[in-house]
């Protein structure tokens, strides 16, 4: 174990970063709820925001349940289902790189809106705009990746960031290790990746916390708040 | 039966003389904030025309409301649970700021600053939203102001269904009304059901309609949901906003700031009883002509010994059940039928119902005498100059005979007490045709043309005392946006103890924080109101302190 840039990138990062995310998201929802919101823009222009915002927000969210599902389940798992490392591999590039597209079209419109269209632009804060070009560099990086990862379909490159992602959330050490040697994209897409869960709670993206996913198990549409005696 | 109370109102468009003085005052209390200069949380609208937003009763296009499915059931027009989060990441049936008007302001500096010139400088207008100048202002939250723009424009107006509007277009034939409009605080709103965050929610004890701030995600949804186009999107704070029914006043038993400053005497407020357990029922009937009537079903007899008994039992209070005997609402609603639901065949049970108004008689100075029907005391309800379809469509779901026999008795209050002042003889024949007596028509008489303050406006103070410590609340930091009051939190173990004493002075080990996500059985109810209280766009009317305009941009001054 060497403390090296890459021991602090890939050992300690993750911990700050996660901290930073879990942390700060609590803080800010303790704090200032008010604050908690989306943030639509769309009032102010619909026009680029409907294909734009689509594209983008379903891609990235195949990308990020891609992410969740490929690096934190066990491999033991794949390999129990039958599912081949190199399967998973392919599997992922071509998903991942095919909603990749849909998440840049839709990014690239919306940067686009947010940068040129007058009304959005003056209303957007340093973070608004700082948030799509991150996401943007880090969408970049992740679909230069695919390229990387043709060189080595067999799936054991994969299994190294698997094995780092778990070593994290599972606190072991020697998790930097697994990543030590692999090509300095995937080290600036991985690095990058904890600085955006940095930002994470200072920006809008915390409204991704508050998918609403329990309206579709609201049991009635109404809603009365009785006073109790 | 489950019996509830609601503060009901109606608007007398008899009397309504367009000047506004509700939608100013309610913009200079609630929405005089950047981020909601182009929201009137009332407005009032020249008819017939598109209104503000333009073609909001155009629910082919906007998809607002309920709509009743084969099944009997009814969901939200906008679609249900899973169409209305497909359309989170944008939604195709919300209005653009433009479909109401692009803020503006002038370059009032310039008429100061100007250099000498030839001319008079003049101050042009821009841009709230964008800073940029506008050439041109296209669009204004009042455009159509006495029937201003083109008929070709305003014929768009979705009254005009079933009705042959082209003649209407002509000088001799126009005809207008007024039309002043603000949150219907639905029995079945359509907000509440299609927001995703479930942030919207009806007071239990008022029927007030109220949006908790702080769980507000800015969705959107409540905006394509409410058929009245009555939610507004706060483009600064990214939340959604409403017409709050000045609930602090009307807890202190006072009218609405729209109601009480209104010139014409047009605005009633009252307490409508009602039976919550067939809400759903009343608004799946079948026919959108019958739901005016279902409507009035639900309604409770306050005077019914029955009802005041489950009344009791359901836990209103003495002052209301008083108060909803004197109703004016109930009697306009209920007793003489002179009110009406706006929309109805939008299935949300709205509670903000309106005296269609009269109108000239059309061809009485051609014909050189009046029209009259067969009894020869009535003048035809058809030759009046604003078609009874076109009212009908307003106001019943296109039933016409309801608007006839409301404006009919309201012909024959005029022509008994014109007889009975003017003529000083006792016209009852021109009551019993349409179902009056003397007694009801005095009544009337008192209520709708005098109209004072007492008879206008039977509100019984809410029980705030019953939810909240209030001793605590002296010295407290009262009205403000957001967490200015830095003291509340979300949740109910606070993350930074020092700050728990700062509002109020309460010495009690009761926290008194009302800003609390999980509810606390004792103070179950109060968070409700309290949330408004903290973040609901009210910086200028209490004590705001460090916290207003720091937030969200509003200015306390």
């Amino acid at each position: 174990m060497t403390f090296d840039l890459d021991f602090f990138l890939f050992q300690i990062l993750p911990y700050i970063s996660l901290a930073v995310l879990f942390l700060g998201s609590i803080v800010r929802f303790d704090r200032d709820p008010y604050s908690w919101r989306s943030k639509s823009s769309q009032l102010l222009r619909k026009r680029q925001l409907m294909w734009g915002s689509v594209l983008f927000h379903v891609g990235i969210l195949v990308i990020l349940v891609g992410h969740a599902v490929g690096l934190l389940t066990p491999i033991q798992v794949f390999d129990a289902l039958g599912v081949s490392h190199s399967f998973k591999q392919v599997l992922a590039m071509t998903a991942g790189g095919i909603a990749g597209v849909f998440c840049l079209a839709g990014l690239l419109l919306l940067l686009h809106r947010r940068l040129f269209d007058p009304r959005i632009r003056a209303n957007s804060s340093f973070a608004d705009i700082a948030v799509l070009v991150l996401l943007l560099a880090q969408l970049c990086l992740g679909l230069m990746t695919i390229t990387v990862s043709m060189h080595h379909l067999d799936g054991h490159e994969m299994v190294k960031f698997m094995e780092w992602a778990q070593h994290v959330v599972t606190f072991r050490a020697g998790a930097a290790e697994f990543v030590r040697d692999v090509d300095v994209i995937f080290k600036l897409h991985l690095t990058l990746g904890m600085f955006i869960f940095i930002v994470f709670p200072f920006t809008r993206l915390v409204h991704i916390w508050s998918a609403p996913v329990f309206y579709l198990f609201r049991h009635q549409y109404q809603i009365v708040r009785r006073r109790e005696s | 039966m489950k019996v509830r109370a609601q503060i009901g109102k109606v608007l007398n468009l008899d009397k309504c003389i367009g000047c506004h003085t509700c939608s100013v005052t309610c913009k200079n209390v609630w929405t005089s904030r950047e981020g909601l200069e182009y929201a009137w949380f009332n407005n009032v609208e020249t008819k017939p025309g598109v209104g503000y937003p333009k073609e909001w009763e155009n629910q082919k296009k906007w998809n607002g409301g309920w709509e009743r499915r084969q099944s009997g059931k009814i969901q939200p027009k906008i679609g249900g649970r899973w169409r209305v989060l497909a359309k989170i990441f944008a939604n195709p049936d919300m209005p653009e700021i433009d479909d109401y008007y692009e803020p503006f302001t002038f370059d009032y500096d310039h008429l100061q600053k100007a250099p000498e010139m030839k001319t008079p400088p003049v101050a042009r207008p821009r841009s709230l939203v964008s800073g940029e100048r506008m050439e041109k202002i296209v669009w204004g939250p009042n455009w159509e102001e006495i029937l201003g723009t083109e008929f070709e424009h305003r014929k768009k107006d979705y009254n005009f269904q079933n009705v042959e509007k082209e003649i209407y277009g002509q000088f001799e034939n126009t005809f207008m009304m007024y039309l002043p409009r603000l949150c219907e605080h639905c029995l079945n709103p359509t907000c509440v059901a299609a927001c995703p965050s479930g942030s919207i929610y009806k007071r239990e004890e008022d029927g007030i309609v109220l949006i908790d701030q702080d769980k507000c995600r800015g969705w959107r949804m409540c905006i394509s949901g409410c058929p009245y186009k009555k939610i507004y999107y706060n483009w600064k704070s990214g939340k959604a906003e409403k017409c709050t029914f000045c609930y602090p006043r009307i807890e202190n038993g006072e009218p609405t700031v729209c109601s009480e400053t209104c010139v014409g005497r047009i605005r009633y407020l009252g307490v409508m009883l009602y039976d919550a357990d067939r809400i759903e029922e009343a608004a799946s009937v079948e026919s959108v002509e019958d739901l005016y009537q279902a409507q009035l079903d639900i309604f409770l007899d306050p005077n019914d010994p029955a009802v005041i008994a489950q009344a009791r039992k359901d836990g209103i209070p003495e002052n209301w059940l008083e108060a909803a005997r004197r109703s004016p609402v109930y009697k306009m609603a209920m007793e003489w039928k002179v009110a009406f639901p706006l929309h109805p065949e939008y299935r949300t049970l709205p509670m903000v119902w309106y005296i269609p108004p009269l109108s000239p008689l059309k061809a009485a100075a051609e014909a050189g005498r009046i029209p009259m029907e067969d009894n020869g005391i009535m003048p035809d309800i058809e030759s009046l100059r604003i078609p009874v379809k076109y009212l009908a469509n307003l106001l019943t779901g296109g039933k016409e005979e309801p608007v006839i026999l409301g404006l009919k008795r309201m012909i024959a209050m005029r022509h008994y007490m014109r007889a009975k002042f003017v003529e000083g003889r006792d016209n009852a024949p021109v009551l019993t045709d349409v179902g009056l007596t003397r007694d009801l028509v005095e009544d009337m008489y008192k209520v709708m043309a005098i109209a004072n303050y007492e008879d206008r406006f039977v509100i019984p103070s809410g029980h705030r005392e019953e939810t909240l410590d209030a001793f605590g609340e002296s010295g407290g930091c009262g009205f403000s946006f957001g967490n200015g009051c830095s003291s509340h939190s979300n949740s109910k173990t606070d993350l930074f103890e020092s700050m728990r004493a700062s509002r109020g002075r309460s010495g009690s080990k009761k926290d008194n924080r009302v800003n609390t996500l999980f509810t606390k059985p004792e103070y179950g109810a109060d968070h409700g109101h309290m949330h408004q209280h903290h973040s609901s766009g009210n910086c200028g009317s209490g004590g705001c302190g460090s916290g207003c305009g720091s937030k969200s941009g509003g200015g306390c001054g």
